[in-house]
């Protein structure tokens, strides 16, 4: 026995007379991960988190949440003598006068861009892989838990620093508060202590901001983390993959090296952002006064479809009795917001409805092979795109010399129609493809090889694709759509008929696809030709 | 139910030819490439240590006010800089080695481990419902429907004293909303500057904004300016498209609006000379100045307020009244005609 070894036993040895786990961490230091790029993007979103910890606690050991009046006199001339709260003279030392303080504010910056980013696209592909499937509904719904909390953190985030461009997204924030029936002034003014802008604001969010919501993040990625660990992580289908298997590389050591190492990949394009690209220069936009504004007012990119939203907001208010309602901020700020993430949340529950899919799911779709959820996919990710546009509507005006009637007017016509035009579009899309699918494996491939014929005809060569490939393109669900029985055998309807039929139809509709090729299809073919 | 139709009806299917055999690397098999591999990873290594250096070197040695102008990015300041890609070599070349070490140096052959079925064996299930139900039952839960109905109603109320104990967060709003510091009489001062203003300090076509005049011994709050901040605009009188009350609150040209948006309350700063179209940068909401900012796009619902000007006898301008209704934007109480 070699030095080390006696070293690495004598650790082991130390900890398991302490506690126990031998067994336990033997098993789980063996445990298998299957690899995939596209499961990066869940990590990316852990690791920003991290960066954000690290950095966003640096920052506060000089930022002063406080709306103190003060007279700014530090480095940056453009602002000397200026009145402003403590919270911006703060933020303005930290990018002026604490070293390395900049780079720290832009890194965190940039992480919380990330932060947001990744998350969206793992959720993305969790959804078009089909991952939150039985059993992992819990974990999806952490999930849209998490990213709701993001979007929050993030606003509030970009709030803190009290300049001009954030106290315009506080004030908007206070209108829709305010716009809350029957309460609205309420909750404004307990939330602002007072009239808007009032001293509390900064203060208040601050709290929600470094402790209360990172303390939930901490809470919610440990479980969605435990849950993984224990539900062991899905693969994707091909020869050897089974519902019944994990295939892929133990945790020590190469995963352990592989995350390790791209946490430091991460962290390292991130400070370099931060190095390099400037984001958020708050000392261009002075400090927060209701009274100005500058052009081109934008939020962060997650924020920016709400935006877009009530910009495209026809101009509806209700004036009866002595109240008013606006309608022109309820719906894009609270109502369709709450109904999209509502929806997102229950998603898990509306598919296995309609499919009448009980059984659990290990094996990920791919998502040509999953139409109807792939379209719906596309559908939702066209209304986010149209409302992100519309969000940056003044932008691309001044940029492109168009008109902002024009592309507003795109945007209340096509924030209708473009989303239902990207679900047939989608569908059909996948429905080719899984025709493509078929014809590669019943014709095999295209090898671009062109033979005459005796008789002078030319054909071009296909080639068997190899058996593994044949496997993966054939081994999935085949869904079967269920038909709900609405009336008895006298043809009298039966209670609950209309919510038959209608799960019947989108059963039907969920369930049209290619069917796969099999061999018996791939022989005849073969007896056909020759 | 079954939806998987694994050879049904004679279809005979594709069969699963299960892993396929593992390749193996270079550095596998043959010593030179390991080695090499080993110095990559090395190298990544040292450009870490490097990095680290640099940062270091930059945040201690770099003096604060050295810009160095670089191509594309512009000018930069040379310590932030090299501190910033000081710790991104250091993090990104560490992360690189480890990665490289496990892809080129540690075991690539992937391992098969088994799933369980989450779902419990039937007999597990049985016993674990029936001990739910004794025990539960044990407990009265399902029969006592008093206790059960009273914890109901304790827990319930229990969970309203945090949301009270939110009531001290601030005021209520009483009649704040709906009124602003103008009064009739109060002139209207520059902001920034406070100087009282004569309709010939504005030209035709310039805008200006102003607030209302401070009182003796009064200060002025942001909570004020986000209530009172005012814009004038000066048209040639014959632009004007106006009903003759609203007319006679202009004053020579000059119109009054409250600069809050009628919409989210933020300030209507964009005035276009040539069409008199105000427009509020947010969210685009368009209001027609000769039509005392009638909304003609956009999501605001309702005009910006008007108010009502004249000239004091020292040929200052004042307000004739304060506003009408409330400024900024709509709240429940609101009363909208």
């Amino acid at each position: 026995m070699s030095q080390k070894e006696r070293i690495i036993g004598g650790v082991a040895n130390y900890v398991d007379e302490r506690t126990g786990a031998a067994k336990w961490l033997n098993k789980n230091l063996k445990k298998v991960f299957p690899d995939h790029w596209s499961f990066m993007l869940g990590e990316v979103a852990l690791y920003s988190f991290i960066i954000l910890l690290l950095s966003g606690t640096f920052l506060t050991f000089w930022f002063d949440p406080s709306q103190r009046d003060v007279v700014y006199n530090g480095s940056y001339m453009p602002l000397q003598h200026v009145q402003m709260s403590a919270a911006y003279a703060s933020t303005l030392h930290i990018s002026f006068d604490v070293r390395g303080g900049l780079l720290m504010r832009q890194i965190h910056h940039w992480a919380a861009l990330l932060f947001m980013a990744s998350i969206i696209a793992h959720l993305l592909r969790v959804f078009f892989t089909g991952a939150f499937r039985k059993p992992r509904e819990a974990n999806w719904l952490i999930g849209v838990g998490l990213v709701t909390l993001g979007i929050v953190e993030g606003f509030l985030g970009y709030s803190l620093p009290d300049d001009l461009l954030s106290g315009t997204g506080i004030r908007i924030a206070e209108a829709i508060l305010q716009a809350i029936p029957v309460v609205g002034s309420y909750i404004a003014f307990f939330a602002f202590g007072g009239a808007f802008p009032g001293h509390v604001f900064i203060p208040r969010i601050y709290t929600v901001h470094v402790l209360l919501l990172p303390g939930a993040f901490l809470a919610l990625i440990t479980i969605h983390l435990m849950l993984v660990w224990y539900q062991k992580h899905t693969q994707y289908p091909g020869p050897g993959r089974t519902e019944k298997n994990v295939v892929g590389y133990p945790l020590m050591p190469v995963y352990m090296a592989k995350a390790g190492g791209f946490f430091g990949i991460v962290f390292g394009v991130t400070a370099f952002l931060g190095a390099v690209a400037s984001i958020n220069p708050i000392w261009l936009y002075g400090p927060y006064t209701p009274g100005q504004i500058s052009a081109g007012s934008q939020p962060d990119f997650y924020m920016g479809w709400l935006d877009g939203l009530v910009r495209m907001s026809p101009p509806l208010e209700t004036h009866a009795f002595g109240h008013t309602i606006s309608w022109n901020i309820l719906i894009p700020g609270l109502i369709v917001p709450g109904i999209l993430f509502t929806g997102m949340a229950l998603y898990p529950f509306i598919e296995s409805y309609i499919s009448g899919d009980k059984r659990e799911h290990h094996l990920l779709d791919r998502p040509r092979n999953v139409p109807n959820r792939t379209a719906l996919g596309a559908m939702s990710l066209t209304f986010m795109m149209v409302s992100l546009i519309n969000g940056g509507n003044d932008l691309i005006a001044t940029h492109f010399h168009m008109s902002i009637n024009q592309i507003m007017w795109m945007s209340r016509i096509g924030i209708f129609i473009l989303p239902p035009l990207a679900f047939v579009i989608t569908k059909r899309i996948c429905l080719s493809l899984q025709r493509a699918d078929r014809d590669l494996v019943l014709h095999g491939r295209e090898t671009g090889r062109l033979v005459m014929l005796p008789h002078g005809e030319f054909v071009e060569v296909h080639e068997p694709i190899s058996p593994e490939k044949a496997w993966t393109l054939t081994s999935h669900i085949q869904p079967v759509a269920i038909s709900h029985v609405t009336e008895d055998a006298n043809g009298v309807a039966k209670p609950k008929a209309l919510i038959n039929k209608l799960r019947s139809r989108m059963s039907s509709a969920n369930a049209e696809q290619a069917p796969a090729a099999t061999i018996s299809e791939a022989k005849e073919l073969e007896g056909g030709h020759h | 139910m079954s939806n998987n139709v694994n050879n049904t009806h004679g279809v005979e299917r594709f069969q699963d030819p299960g892993l396929p055999e593992h390749i193996h690397r270079k550095a596998d098999h043959d010593e030179g490439a390991a080695k090499k591999a080993e110095r990559q990873v090395a190298i990544l290594f040292l450009l870490s240590a490097v990095g680290t250096v640099l940062a270091i070197g930059s945040y201690i040695f770099m003096p604060q006010d050295i810009v160095v102008f670089i191509p594309i990015m512009g000018d930069q300041n040379a310590a932030q800089l090299g501190l910033g890609l000081g710790i991104a070599m250091a993090t990104f070349f560490l992360g690189m080695g480890a990665v490289h070490w496990a892809k080129t140096l540690m075991p690539d052959t992937e391992v098969i481990a088994e799933r369980h079925e989450f779902r419990s064996e039937e007999t597990d299930r049985e016993e674990f419902a029936a001990t739910v139900k004794e025990q539960g039952g044990a407990a009265g839960l399902g029969r006592r429907t008093l206790i059960k109905r009273s914890l109901g109603l304790a827990g319930g109320l229990a969970a309203l004293t945090p949301i009270v104990m939110l009531r001290d967060l601030g005021p209520q709003p009483k009649k704040e909303l709906n009124t602003t510091s103008w009064e009739s009489g109060t002139r209207l001062v520059t902001d920034p500057g406070d100087r009282p203003i004569k309709p010939s300090d504005l030209e035709v076509g310039a805008v200006a904004q102003v607030l209302p005049a401070l009182k003796a011994g009064e200060e002025r709050t942001l909570e004020n300016v986000g209530k009172d901040a005012v814009l004038l605009i000066r048209l040639n009188p014959n632009e004007f498209n106006l009903d003759s009350e609203r007319l006679s609150w202009t004053h020579d040209g000059i119109i009054a609006f409250s600069k809050i948006c009628s919409h989210m309350g933020c300030a209507v700063a964009l005035y276009e000379q040539q069409t008199k179209h105000l427009l509020c940068p947010c969210h685009q909401s368009t209001f027609d100045v000769t039509r005392a900012a009638k909304v003609i796009f956009g999501p605001a619902a309702r005009p910006l307020p008007q108010l009502a000007i004249t000239v004091d006898s020292d040929g200052y301008l004042v307000a004739k009244q304060p506003f009408t209704e409330p400024v900024g934007p709509s709240f429940w109480e609101r009363n909208s005609k």
